[in-house]
């Protein structure tokens, strides 16, 4: 708490003093929260809110780590009223989840508690019955529970993200938007849950949580899996390129920081996450078709025959037929086959120009002369990165898009660029390779023979 | 002779589609085919009882057929649709009023909920995996004919003066788990057939797929005959929420699953565009290492562990200056295979989550008198075969080949693999 800027403390504080008045007052007018008879009940979905309360990260959003909890929130509005909705939110102070603070638990219980009791104040304020419904009062039920459901949702979202604002100091507009329209949605959908365990409570009483419940778990282990199997294969993809660059003394780790860069302008032009994502996988394979290209002819020194020079050139296409195989979005594939296109129509292997060239192509080639420029090569030294930046700018409209160089230069600005460590001497008996991505030392070719 | 991969793509003539199963998915279709047509002569001779409920479900049936994905290792499934059948099969009630359909109509109505919804793939050029679809048909005609005759008892227990749900809740669930029990002994021997696994291994494959999703949909089909007694029709939809968490989670599961195999094989091919071995080297030794891996009882998480393995044996290669001359590793010294194997296990523990499939790499040189993992053992023999061979069809060169790799049975070769690997090259196709 000591380390929580004051605003934050002010509102940590009347978010809790909030929540025990209404509670305080639920019980000086009523005598007892929740009627004896209903106690069961209430032990239930306290036991069904914990539960879900502990295990969060459902939802596929990455941003927001949410458990589906509140729908036992809103189960209760329905079976136990007002009162009975804040007792289950203020569980979230025991949920097992070991490492969270005490501050953040009381804050969540509070914000809980508040949101079930205005929820169960919207739900009265519909004619919504209270108690364990009818067997044949399901119609009625659903306009009362979405009325509940539409309040309680964007307040419990306005209490959190104020808290994060003021903790964490990031304005609430920076707060992603993007996910938020899917994220509203799925956070609505989960609210379905909670009318399902109120309407078939009459019939198979708590049957219907475990019911309910069962499809999640599954879905929950199954999203584990899936994030699981994802950080396994982005590690995997990571390794098989690095290995793909053991042979080239100077430009390990090239694929990983042209993948960043790459994804850093995809990210700053407002592409979507699954774009960004495919970037990121063409930016860290874009240069695997470069095993094609022999050894020797990258060792040369001096200018390049026409049909070497054309090995070199291949490459992208090289590339291509390697990872054709992967089901990527198509963008991908274009990114890797014209990362070496240039905006004035010179560049290779098709020559397109301007506007011609693919999207991702635009990007990656920025990213990649730019981590070529800021890392050591054998016959010079690492450019600063401001350096580098004058030598992208200068050549937009010639060499790069204008518009994805000054996407970048306004992403570094916000997320500095960690440029790579020096690197030390090689091994004696390594030969100096030319890196065909340095945009200040253009390949030369004999012509004319 | 070793042939590539058995063709997925459509065929237009029917003998070709036929000629793609095996006898007993044919046995299935027909089977399924002969459910679904009495069921549907059946409905039609007599009319449909409640018919909007029974659009209603056939609806949801079709949108589930829809939006079906498939599961590592090439199955098909389609979670929504089977919950909608499963649901149509328990109803006992709509608000109160009892449901008389009788399980031909529910086979009728499955059927063709299942047709609607597999038309929209066939019109975009994806045809149907008829035998999962028999499969999926023959399971809820299953259930139907062991629950339809129960409903009208069960239903008079829920009213006064019994007024209970449990007896039904009961014979629900045990009908269910018996079905699901008996649709992963038919998928068992299907597979066991079709890929020459060992049934139980299959059965245990089978189980360890089928269960997490059989759960969901098991709860989301009783859900919904409960919910029916209460809500209307309204149910199908609220009902599907859950379902649809499900479904989501499932197919990004399986969506990067497939990726992941795919960029393996893909990037695995990185050793032959360098030159460092010879076309198609990495895919021919995984095809046929898993083949024999398969023949001697491993199971599917071996299996792509063994893939995986497989697949990047060579890829210690990158970290040599040039390439050496030809490739064949079976050829080269000992201590430079070695070093190939030391180099590629590092390069695969670079990845941090590959730690087994980095030690089988590690000791796929290794003879058999330091006792290397089974799936080392595997590798190196379909290994040396594919250096000796290639991509040659020459039924002489490959008994050459056999002949040569039995010489070292026992010291360098594993015996049971040098088996497994005769039996599958016997057989004509990996």
């Amino acid at each position: 708490m000591r380390d929580l800027p004051w605003p934050a403390r002010v509102y940590l504080v009347a978010v809790i003093g909030a929540a025990a008045a209404l509670i305080v007052r639920s019980v000086v007018v009523s005598g007892a929260p929740v009627a004896p008879a209903d106690l069961d009940v209430l032990l239930v979905l306290a036991l069904l809110f914990l539960v879900c309360e502990s295990m969060p990260t459902l939802l596929n959003v990455e941003q927001f780590a949410v458990s589906v909890s509140f729908s036992a929130s809103l189960a209760a509005v329905v079976l136990l009223g007002p009162e009975g909705a804040a007792l289950v939110g203020l569980t979230a102070v025991v949920s097992v989840r070991p490492g969270l603070p005490l501050i953040k638990r009381l804050f969540n219980g509070a914000q809980f508690a508040i949101c079930g009791y205005v929820a169960g104040w919207v739900y009265e304020a519909f004619d919504g019955q209270v108690g364990v419904p009818q067997v044949n009062a399901f119609d009625d039920l659903i306009g009362p529970y979405a009325a509940a459901t539409a309040v309680f949702v964007p307040l419990n979202i306005v209490l959190t993200l104020t808290m994060i604002g003021l903790a964490t100091r990031v304005r609430a507009t920076e707060v992603p938007m993007r996910g938020m329209g899917q994220f509203l949605l799925s956070y609505l959908g989960y609210g379905t849950f909670g009318l399902l365990v109120a309407g078939l409570w009459a019939t198979v009483q708590s049957i219907s949580a475990v019911l309910v419940l069962l499809p999640l778990f599954v879905a929950r282990w199954a999203f584990g899996q899936y994030h699981a199997q994802q950080r396994s294969y982005d590690a995997t993809i990571a390794a098989l390129c690095q290995a793909v660059e053991t042979k080239d003394y100077y430009t390990r780790g090239h694929c990983t920081r042209v993948s960043l860069a790459s994804s850093m302008i995809a990210q700053e032009i407002g592409m979507g996450p699954e774009r960004v994502r495919a970037i990121r996988y063409a930016g860290m394979l874009h240069d695997v078709g470069k095993l094609g290209v022999p050894t020797k002819v990258l060792q040369k020194d001096g200018p390049l025959t026409e049909e070497e020079f054309a090995a070199i050139q291949l490459h992208p296409m090289r590339g291509l037929e390697i990872v054709r195989g992967i089901g990527f979005l198509d963008e991908a594939y274009a990114g890797i086959m014209h990362h070496h296109e240039r905006h004035d129509g010179t560049g290779y292997p098709m020559g397109l120009a301007g506007d011609e060239i693919p999207e991702f192509a635009k990007v990656i080639a920025v990213a990649d002369a730019f981590d070529s420029m800021t890392s050591d090569r054998s016959y010079r030294g690492a450019r600063p990165v401001p350096e580098a930046l004058a030598e992208l700018r200068k050549t937009a409209g010639t060499h790069f898009d204008p518009v994805m160089v000054a996407a970048f230069i306004r992403a570094l600005d916000r997320e500095p660029w960690q440029p790579p460590r020096r690197v030390e001497a090689p091994p004696p008996d390594e030969k100096p390779i030319k890196d065909h991505d340095d945009p200040t030392m253009p390949i030369e070719v004999v012509t004319g023979q | 002779m070793i042939t590539t991969e058995r063709p997925r793509r459509a065929e237009h003539s029917l003998n070709t589609v036929l000629r793609r199963f095996d006898s007993g998915q044919l046995l299935l279709i027909c089977a399924a085919g002969l459910v679904a047509v009495a069921g549907i002569g059946h409905t039609a001779a007599v009319g449909l009882d409640r018919a909007e409920i029974a659009l209603g479900f056939g609806a949801l049936i079709a949108v589930g057929e829809l939006a079906r994905l498939t599961m590592p290792g090439n199955r098909e499934v389609a979670p929504i649709g089977a919950a909608a059948a499963l649901g149509y099969t328990l109803l006992l009630d709509l608000s109160q009023h009892p449901l008389r359909h009788s399980a031909l109509q529910v086979v009728a109505v499955i059927a063709v909920g299942m047709l609607a919804g597999a038309l929209p793939h066939l019109a975009v050029g994806r045809p149907p995996r008829l035998d999962a679809m028999a499969r999926r048909l023959l399971t809820g005609a299953l259930l139907a004919f062991a629950f339809r005759p129960l409903a009208g008892p069960l239903f008079e227990l829920t009213k006064p003066p019994t007024s209970t749900w449990w007896p039904a809740l009961v014979v629900m669930v045990a009908l269910i788990a018996l079905t699901l029990m008996i649709d992963v002994l038919i998928a068992a021997l299907l597979r066991a057939e079709q890929l020459r696994t060992a049934f139980r291994v299959a059965v245990r494959d089978e189980l360890n797929m089928a269960f997490p999703l059989g759960a969901a949909v098991a709860s989301s089909g009783v859900l919904l005959a409960l919910a029916t007694h209460s809500m209307d029709l309204v149910a199908l939809l609220v009902f599907a929420a859950p379902l649809l968490v499900t479904q989501v989670a499932f197919r990004k599961y399986a969506g990067i699953r497939a990726t992941y195999l795919q960029t393996v094989r893909a990037l695995s091919r990185v050793t032959e565009v360098g030159g460092y071995v010879e076309p198609g080297h990495s895919r021919r030794v995984s095809r046929l290492a898993v083949a024999i891996g398969r023949e001697l009882g491993m199971a599917e998480p071996e299996l792509l562990e063994l893939e995986y393995a497989s697949l990047m044996h060579d890829i210690g290669q990158l970290s040599l200056r040039d390439p050496i001359p030809g490739g064949a590793t079976v050829l080269t010294e000992p201590e430079q295979a070695r070093r190939i194997a030391e180099l590629g296990a590092e390069v695969i523990r670079q990845t941090g989550v590959l730690d087994r499939v980095a030690d089988v790499v590690r000791r796929q040189c290794d003879p058999i008198s330091d006792d290397p993992p089974l799936s080392s053992r595997i590798i190196k023999v379909a290994n040396a075969y594919d250096d000796l061979v290639g991509p040659s069809t020459d039924r002489d060169r490959a008994g050459a080949a056999l002949e040569r790799i039995r010489q070292s049975s026992g010291s360098a070769y594993d015996p049971h693999a040098i088996e497994a690997l005769t039996r599958v090259i016997g057989r004509g196709r990996v």
